[in-house]
């Protein structure tokens, strides 16, 4: 019963979203809003060659600066909600799998992660020319990260060195942007102060390939953590303290 | 052709999130029900950057291939914006199955029935 009437009103809501959203025609071109500026203005005043990327980091930088506070205060979430007693007999972290992996995993796992690495940080370095950026390349490192964590039991993570990567490239962006304030030319929070370089150089754009750098370690940091909290989940009952 | 186009890419959009709310309001396990979250966010996904889509339209970077030719470019709005909501959907995903492993250490369980006062 509930089923019908779930499916019922799933199918009403369906039928009016259709016929509105066929008013615009796949591939037709008659929404007109800020394309046209930001095709023309990014290539030629601010020498990036990625649009999205120069909407994502200078026409939005603040709405960035917004998201990354997001992914921070989902790691932090992650880590108040999931939180552990070290026990007091052993002063070892919990232990994460009740298997080891097998010979094969942890030795193509070993080859794999420096590549995956370098791969995340082409990735982030050239995210003003090619598609990709912080965002992408910081998960593509996380994804390195995790291979490791579940092929290798003793593999730990250093939640020190993450906090310190997180806390330096969280205040590289805000203080960029600070310097925005003082030395750009419209003296805007986030605006670019360098020069921007030649069209499809690695070093041109400006901030934009600094922001993007610092954007990928502090994603690759807080994805990594947001990982080895969920992985070190103590298997062997409920804590005591806890019932 | 166009309209074949039409209705299939918006209708696969939006049969990805009917079936991520189906599987919101319906399953009564809560780590399906994060999966459910997730391929709403992914139909929605879909559906931004079909908006945003011009025919024959390349990606919107100025490569060497590119620069000083007349293109046609797609929107690079809505990309950017699904940039920022994926980022967005990840963390949401991430804090809901916290949770959920809460819940399960607490309860024993991830069934909802089993749970007192998670019923609706």
């Amino acid at each position: 019963m509930k089923k019908v009437v779930v499916i019922g009103s799933l199918g009403v809501i369906v039928y009016y979203l259709l016929s509105a959203f066929v008013a615009i025609p796949f591939g037709a071109d008659i929404i007109k809003g800020v394309k046209e500026f930001y095709l023309q203005k990014s290539p030629d005043d601010l020498k990036v060659a990625n649009v999205v990327t120069s909407i994502v980091v200078n026409f939005r930088g603040f709405d960035t600066l917004g998201e990354v506070t997001v992914l921070f205060l989902a790691s932090t979430a992650l880590g108040s909600i999931l939180y552990h007693r070290r026990s007091q007999h052993s002063g070892l972290n919990p232990q994460r799998t009740s298997v080891e992996a097998s010979a094969i995993v942890q030795t193509g796992a070993k080859i794999i992660f420096p590549f995956t690495v370098i791969l995340g940080a082409y990735i982030f370095i050239h995210g003003h020319l090619t598609p990709g950026g912080g965002f992408q390349g910081g998960a593509i490192i996380a994804t390195g990260f995790l291979l490791m964590l579940i092929s290798y039991r003793k593999f730990f993570i250093k939640h020190n060195a993450l906090t310190w990567i997180e806390a330096i490239a969280g205040s590289t962006f805000v203080i960029l942007g600070l310097f925005g304030l003082i030395y750009a030319k419209n003296h805007d929070f986030l605006e670019n102060f360098l020069p921007a370089g030649k069209l499809n150089d690695l070093l041109s754009g400006g901030i934009i390939g600094i922001i993007y750098i610092a954007v990928g370690f502090k994603v690759g940091a807080e994805i990594t953590g947001i990982l080895d909290t969920l992985l070190t989940v103590k298997e062997t009952g409920l804590d005591p303290e806890e019932n | 052709m166009q309209e074949f186009l039409t209705y299939s890419i918006y209708g696969t959009a939006f049969f990805l999130m009917l079936l991520g709310l189906y599987a919101v309001l319906m399953k009564k396990n809560l780590v399906k029900i994060v999966i459910g979250l997730t391929v709403l966010d992914s139909g929605l996904n879909l559906l931004f950057v079909a908006v945003g889509y011009i025919s024959g339209g390349t990606a919107p970077i100025f490569s060497p291939a590119v620069v000083g030719k007349h293109v046609i470019m797609t929107d690079p709005v809505p990309q950017a914006l699904v940039l920022t909501a994926i980022v967005i959907g990840f963390g949401v995903t991430a804090v809901a199955l916290a949770l959920v492993v809460r819940l399960y250490r607490k309860h024993n369980t991830t069934n909802i029935d089993e749970i007192k006062n998670l019923k609706w």
